[in-house]
Order: structure tokens, then C-alpha cells, then sequence
């Protein structure tokens, strides 16, 4: 059996270092680990994602429609439209913030009401304020660290390396703040 | 030790490992990091070259000279390359020789979908492919052995998903493998009639060689699961095959693939009564098993285009489809990549926008591609590398034969596209006495594929300075009389110099001089001319503010507009104080701000 994680964002809100973290801590802890992503347009403000699938044995690299087990959304908007790559049981996290695209900033279409209520309506739903709790850390990008900590939460996997994680991936000067967001975001699903 | 690495990282480490000497790239989603990371190693010397074919040449000669080479570009660099690639395949090499072809099932970031695999079997040249990371560096070690044994440059095709998957990979040590010691080869190496004629002779010889080395290979090989029903698959796709069919199959797994192993492939599907061949974009497999006179079921059930997915293969074999969560539309509405804030890109695109009417623009592969949506649509065509001058130039040459057309082509490039091809491109123009208006976006950086430096930024990929060529100069050099330089942020003199241009009945060049907003190395000349760029914030005074949305013409995603209060504001988090919007601003309601 395999356990499928979906992250997605918006360009440059630090997918790829969730990931990176979550897949170094599983094959440290001996898991075979399949993480993915597409680049090429992430810097210009594009919807962005990125899988992990772990296991004892993983060949997809992808999480197709409707199997993911969880989806992390580090925005509100990008977490209804992946949305659909959940399983029916699957497990949404949610960071309450809300980013413009081009055509919601220029006033042309409005930016959509409600999502986070209408997803619970229709999967298991946490709504974390981990941009909110970034900024009070003193630094809004350790936002995907908190995220990271919850979701860590949500799967039962506290049980892996993330010291380790954090002190061989990020840079010197950030491990303490990293570590202290991972610390948040683990009180932040219950 | 094991570490986790994408299979671009792994292909670096892979050539580390065979003792590769040198390699040369130009970028190309999904194959940039592979150079990236070679360049990584202090033991390989790594080249971003202007182009593929450059990037081969160079290759070519380094493995002609005894080191080991590597040569990486994505599936269409292949093309660009492909002229000296079918000859190399004639003469062989001396020292191994590697062209990564980095292939796009699904086009994430290309604009078409070829399949590379023809190419190998086109160029008559041994092909390998790998379906993980691990394999990736495994297989680039045993490709060079293959290369020197049977005298031919390896393409090594890859795809995305393999490119840019990551999964752990055994690390090993790099082998120090000698130059060998040149020798004039005449009869090799110098490629007229009469040495090609006997040189083609040993291709064929070579290829029937390497049919034996192919029915052997570790990397063709069957999985027993004891059933009747039989997949071949390489690439990714065997690995998507096993994720959906698990050991309700059996698999024969190619990863050695030109030439195919056909005794592998007649016996698998002789001791099979049902066998899928499951490969994205063309039928390769499938139409050589035909011909070996093998019932396979390919392309008839599987779709032509795009990936070829656990959930695809589910539902075309299985009849299963797999129901989650049902999105709702309402819910979200389009983020489409977007020019930076502070793109130097903009204030071209805003002035030039004016003229739309007028004029028919000829457009090319970057950044500036992204202007072929809202709010600039300043995009008639686009078709690959270096093709706007040319192809602008022969629209032109009709427009002009049809008096009522009265159209102006404007074409459009960017400084790493016109190092790339373009500089033959402008040279068709002046040579040809055309009157098209050339435009060059020299934002000093190859922007798209995310900052690699070029032939116009001033330093190396492995972090050395080294000349800026000088695009104001070839322009000079190679006849265009109509040049212009331009601070594509200053909206005034952009608008005087298009003006300019649109007036003349000779060929022009506009060189919009600025840098990329995300480029981070400059020698000291360019941080005197720039050192007071992006230092600045721009605001919009709220009781100046009339909601006229002039300024979100510019298309500048740090402006939002609030529809209840009418106003446009400036998220003071990604300004940079570019001044573009100040410069819209009918109503001088956006100002810089005081610090």
C-alpha cells in the first residue's frame, strides 16, 4: 500500500521545500519515496504543485484524479481547483489565504467566496492560519513549514526525523526559524 | 550512501560517476538541470553553448579529442542539433559520447509533443531510457561503456516525469577515465563523399552488432508473475503499468530500445495470450512488434497524445475509473503565468499595444510569449527558437505583394533566443532587403527556464566572468542601418521609438535594453548602470484614484483593484518601482513613495 500526498500553491510559496523535507524524513525513516513536480513557469505567479508517494514499494512518480490521500493547499483558490484529486475519505488541509490571479486583480472576475466552507462540505477539511502564524514567527515564507507540520500531524507521522530534515535542507541561518514552524504547525490539527 | 535526487540530478551524478570530462547544453524544460548539476562537479567542465546544435558540435569535438562527452536538450533542441547528430552517427567517437533528449508527453512547457525515439532509430545510433532516478545514473555509467565499444554517440531519451521525479538513488565514486591520446584519423573523421560512403557501410555493421547486444542487455528483461496477460513497456510508462496492473501482468521492460530486441519481444508475446504494448507518444514498440508479425494491442485502445497514467492505463485496459472529489468551477477561477512585477518586458508590451491595429507581431519562444494573453495579446504566431525576424520577414514580403493588406510586421525576440538562432534570422532581413521591424528583449538572462546565464549576461555557468556580446554590434555588423536602444521602463521614449520605426521603409532593430527582475549576478560595469534599479516602491494616492483601470492595462500583478471602493492599490510587497503604472497614470494619482 501507498499513501499519496498532494501539495499545491501559487509560484514561489515554497512547495518544493515541503516536499523535499517530507520525502527526505520518509526515506530516512526507510520508506520508498516517489516525489514530483513540474517546472518551468513557477516564478511568473502560475498555479503550482508538486506529489509525494510513499510506501514500502512506489512506481508512480504521479497521483492521478481522485487518489490522493492528502491534499495540502497553501492557498484557498488553488485548493479547490485540486480539489478533484482526492479520494472520496481523502483529507484536505486548507492555509487560509487568499492570493489574486491576474483576472481577479484587475477587477474583472471577482475572487470566489466561501471555498473553505464549501470544501468541508464535501471533504474532511482543516483550515490552517499558517500565514497568519508565519508572520508571527517574523517570517511569512516558513508558511509551507507550518503546513508541513500539520500535515505531519495528520498523518500520524511525528514519529519521523524532521530535526534532521530541517538541519541538512534548509540553510544555516533558518533552521532555527523552520524548526520553530514545524513546531506550530504540528498543535495546529488536533 | 543514498540520496534522493531528480533524474536530471541523477544523470549529472551518473556522468560524474563515468568519468565524464565535458558537456555543453542549452536550456529547455524538462532538460536544464542536467547541466545545471554537472556544473556542480568541479571534475567536468559544463557549457551553456548558444544553441543545441552548438552544444553537440562542441561535444562531438571534445570526444573526437578523447574525453568523454555529454551533450542535454529537450526533445526540440534535438531538431536544432540534428545535422551534425546524423553524421557523428556515421564516424563514431573516440571518447564515449551521450545526447540526452529530454522528451514532453503532455507538453507542460513545449510546443509540441515529438517523440525522440524516432530519432535514434532516423540516425541509426543506440538508444537508451530510464524509468527511474537510480536507473538514470546507472544506465548514463554503462551508456558511455556502450559508446566506446560500439563506436557511437548514445541517446539517452528521457521524459518529464522522469526528469523531474525524485526518489533515492546508491551513490557511487567517480572513475577517473583517461583522455585517450589523439591521432589524426582522416578515414573516421573527415566526413566527404567518399569517407561517408565507406563510413555507412560500419553504421549498418554497428547496428547489427548492437541487435545482439540488445537480445542481452540488462536493461531488456521479463518479470514472471505467472500470468496470461503480457505489457511491454519502457520509460515511465512501465513504471505507470505497474502501479496499475501490479502482478495481474507480466512485463517485459525495455530500457535498451534502438535497436529493439526482437527474439525478447517474439518470445514475450508468444507465451502470452494477451500483450498490451503501453508507450506515450508514438507507437515505437508497437509498430516493431508488428512487424515481427506479433499480435500486440497499442495504439488502438491507448490515447495518442499525452501521458500515459496509472488512472489511463486503469481505464483503458481495467474499464475503471477512479471517482474522488468532484471540483466545482465556481470555486476557483484561472491563474495564468504572468510577467513579474517590475518585468522589463512590460512597458514594451503597454506601448507597443497601442498599435495593435497596425500591426501583426511575429513572436518567439521566452517570456515574452506570456504577452500572447490578457491584457497585451501581442501575438499573431509563434513557432520555435529564433523564428520570429525569419518568419516576420517572409509575412512581410506577401503583405507588401498585396496593396490592400497595408500591414507592418513587428517581430519579436529576446537576447538569449537571438544568440540562440536569431542573429541568421535578422541576417535574412538586411541581406534580403526587408522592412520589417525587429524587436530584441535584451533583459540580459534566459528567463524562461529560470535564470540561466547566456552569451549576453556576462558570466559563465560555472560562476566565471566573461565577455557580454555586444547584440548592438552584430546588429551594426551585419547591416541593419536603423538601430535603437531603449529603457523599455521609460514609456515616452519606447513610444517615440516604435513611432520611429513604424516610419521606415528599411529594416530596423529595437534593442529594449533592462534586466530580467530576477537576475542576480552583474560585473561591476552593468551595477553602475543599474544600481539604483528596484530600490524604489511606487504607491497610488487613494484620493487621486478614480477607478479609471488605465494603469491595469500594464498588466502588473503587484495592482489590485478593489471593486467596492473603486480604487486601485499597489501591494508594496512585490513593487519593485519599476514606474510603469506611474507613467499610465492619467491622473497622477500613483507616485514613488517618500522613505
Amino acid at each position: 500500500m501507498s499513501t499519496s500526498i498532494k501539495f499545491c500553491g501559487v509560484g514561489g510559496q515554497g512547495t518544493i521545500l515541503a516536499t523535499t523535507l517530507l520525502s527526505f524524513a520518509l526515506v530516512d525513516a526507510g520508506y520508498d519515496v516517489k516525489m514530483s513536480e513540474i517546472h518551468g513557469m513557477s516564478q511568473r505567479g502560475g498555479s503550482v504543485s508538486s506529489e509525494i508517494r510513499y510506501g514500502n514499494k512506489v512506481h508512480s512518480p504521479v497521483i492521478t484524479k481522485g487518489e490522493a490521500d492528502v491534499l495540502v493547499a497553501f492557498e484557498q483558490m488553488e485548493a479547490a481547483r485540486n480539489v478533484d484529486y482526492l479520494r472520496k475519505d481523502g483529507v484536505l488541509l486548507i492555509n487560509d489565504l487568499k492570493i489574486n490571479s491576474m483576472v481577479t486583480l484587475n477587477g474583472k472576475i471577482k475572487y470566489p467566496e466561501n471555498i473553505t466552507s464549501e470544501l468541508s462540505k464535501k471533504v474532511q477539511t482543516y483550515v490552517v492560519n499558517a500565514s497568519d502564524e508565519a508572520i508571527a514567527l517574523g517570517n511569512p515564507k516558513v508558511m509551507n513549514v507550518i503546513m508541513l507540520g500539520a500535515l505531519v500531524k495528520a498523518l500520524h507521522l511525528e514519529a519521523l526525523d524532521f530535526q534532521k530534515a530541517i538541519k541538512e535542507n534548509v540553510k544555516p541561518q533558518f533552521i532555527q526559524l523552520n524548526l520553530e514552524a514545524f513546531a506550530l504547525g504540528l498543535k495546529t490539527v488536533k | 550512501m543514498k540520496k534522493i535526487l531528480t533524474g536530471n540530478q541523477a544523470v549529472a551524478r551518473g556522468a560524474y560517476e563515468a568519468g565524464v570530462h565535458f558537456a555543453s547544453a542549452y536550456p529547455g524544460t524538462p532538460s536544464t538541470e542536467i547541466l545545471e548539476n554537472i556544473a556542480t562537479y568541479k571534475e567536468m567542465v559544463a557549457e551553456w553553448a548558444p544553441n543545441e546544435k552548438v552544444a553537440l558540435e562542441a561535444v562531438i569535438g571534445a570526444s573526437i579529442a578523447g574525453g568523454r562527452s555529454l551533450a542535454a536538450m529537450k526533445h526540440v533542441g534535438v531538431n536544432v542539433a540534428a545535422d551534425p547528430l546524423f553524421t557523428f552517427s556515421y564516424t563514431g567517437v573516440t571518447g564515449g559520447s551521450v545526447i540526452i533528449t529530454a522528451d514532453e508527453p503532455g507538453m507542460h512547457s513545449s510546443q509540441n509533443e515529438q517523440d525522440n525515439r524516432n530519432y535514434a532509430k532516423f540516425a541509426k545510433i543506440p538508444m537508451m531510457e530510464p524509468s527511474t532516478a537510480q536507473e538514470a545514473k546507472d544506465m548514463i555509467i554503462d551508456a558511455y561503456d556502450l559508446s566506446e565499444t560500439y563506436d557511437s554517440i548514445v541517446m539517452f531519451r528521457m521524459t518529464t516525469r522522469v526528469c523531474h521525479s525524485k526518489s533515492s538513488v546508491e551513490l557511487g565514486e567517480r572513475t577517473n577515465v583517461p583522455i585517450v591520446k589523439y591521432e589524426k584519423n582522416f578515414n573516421k573523421y573527415v566526413a566527404v563523399p567518399a569517407i561517408g560512403r565507406a563510413l555507412r557501410h560500419t553504421v549498418e555493421e554497428r547496428m547489427n552488432r548492437l541487435k545482439e547486444y540488445s537480445e542481452t542487455s540488462k536493461w531488456n528483461y521479463s518479470v514472471d508473475n505467472k500470468q496470461t496477460i503480457g505489457v511491454i513497456a519502457s520509460g515511465i510508462s512501465y513504471e505507470y503499468a505497474w502501479e496499475a496492473l501490479g502482478e495481474t501482468a507480466d512485463y517485459l521492460k525495455l530500457g535498451f530500445t534502438n535497436p529493439l530486441p526482437a527474439k525478447l519481444i517474439s518470445d514475450f508475446c508468444d507465451q502470452h495470450d494477451k500483450v498490451y504494448i503501453i508507450e506515450e507518444n508514438d507507437p515505437y514498440i508497437e509498430e516493431f512488434a508488428k512487424t515481427l508479425g506479433k499480435e500486440v494491442i497499442g495504439k488502438e485502445l491507448f490515447p495518442y497524445t499525452g501521458e500515459m497514467t496509472p488512472d489511463v492505463i486503469k481505464r483503458h485496459i481495467l474499464s475503471e475509473n477512479v471517482e474522488g472529489i468532484v471540483n466545482d468551477p465556481e470555486l476557483f477561477v484561472g491563474r495564468p503565468p504572468t510577467f513579474c512585477s517590475g518585468c522589463p518586458h512590460r512597458g514594451f508590451f503597454y506601448e507597443l499595444g497601442k498599435k495593435r491595429k497596425k500591426i501583426v507581431v511575429s513572436g518567439d519562444i521566452g517570456c515574452y510569449s506570456l504577452a500572447v494573453g490578457e491584457p497585451y495579446d501581442m501575438m499573431d504566431w509563434l513557432i520555435c527558437m529564433g523564428a520570429s525576424f525569419s518568419s516576420g520577414h517572409g509575412a512581410q514580403r506577401i503583405f507588401d505583394m498585396n496593396s490592400e493588406e497595408q500591414r507592418r510586421v513587428v517581430s519579436i525576440m529576446g537576447d538569449s533566443t537571438f544568440f540562440h538562432t536569431g542573429i541568421n534570422s535578422l541576417l535574412n532581413v538586411v541581406y534580403n532587403g526587408g522592412n520589417t521591424i525587429n524587436v530584441i528583449l535584451d533583459n540580459r538572462i534566459t528567463g524562461m527556464t529560470g535564470q540561466q546565464d547566456n552569451p549576453g549576461s556576462g558570466f559563465k555557468i560555472q560562476g566565471q566572468e566573461t565577455i557580454i556580446g555586444d547584440i548592438e554590434g552584430i546588429c551594426k555588423a551585419i547591416g541593419i542601418k536603423h538601430i535603437r536602444k531603449v529603457n523599455p521602463n521609460q514609456l515616452d521614449d519606447v513610444k517615440e521609438t516604435i513611432n520611429w520605426a513604424l516610419e521606415l521603409d528599411e529594416a530596423s532593430v529595437i534593442i529594449t535594453d533592462w534586466p530580467c527582475v530576477l537576475k542576480k549576478k552583474y560585473n561591476d560595469d552593468d551595477l553602475n548602470i543599474y544600481k539604483d534599479m528596484w530600490k524604489t516602491k511606487d504607491i497610488v494616492l487613494q484620493d487621486k484614484c478614480v477607478g479609471c483601470k488605465a494603469c491595469l492595462r500594464s498588466g502588473c500583478p503587484s495592482l489590485v483593484f478593489n471593486a467596492e471602493e473603486k480604487k486601485v492599490s499597489i501591494d508594496t510587497a512585490t513593487c519593485v518601482g519599476c514606474d510603469v503604472c506611474l507613467q499610465i497614470c492619467p491622473y497622477d494619482a500613483i507616485v514613488k513613495e517618500e522613505k
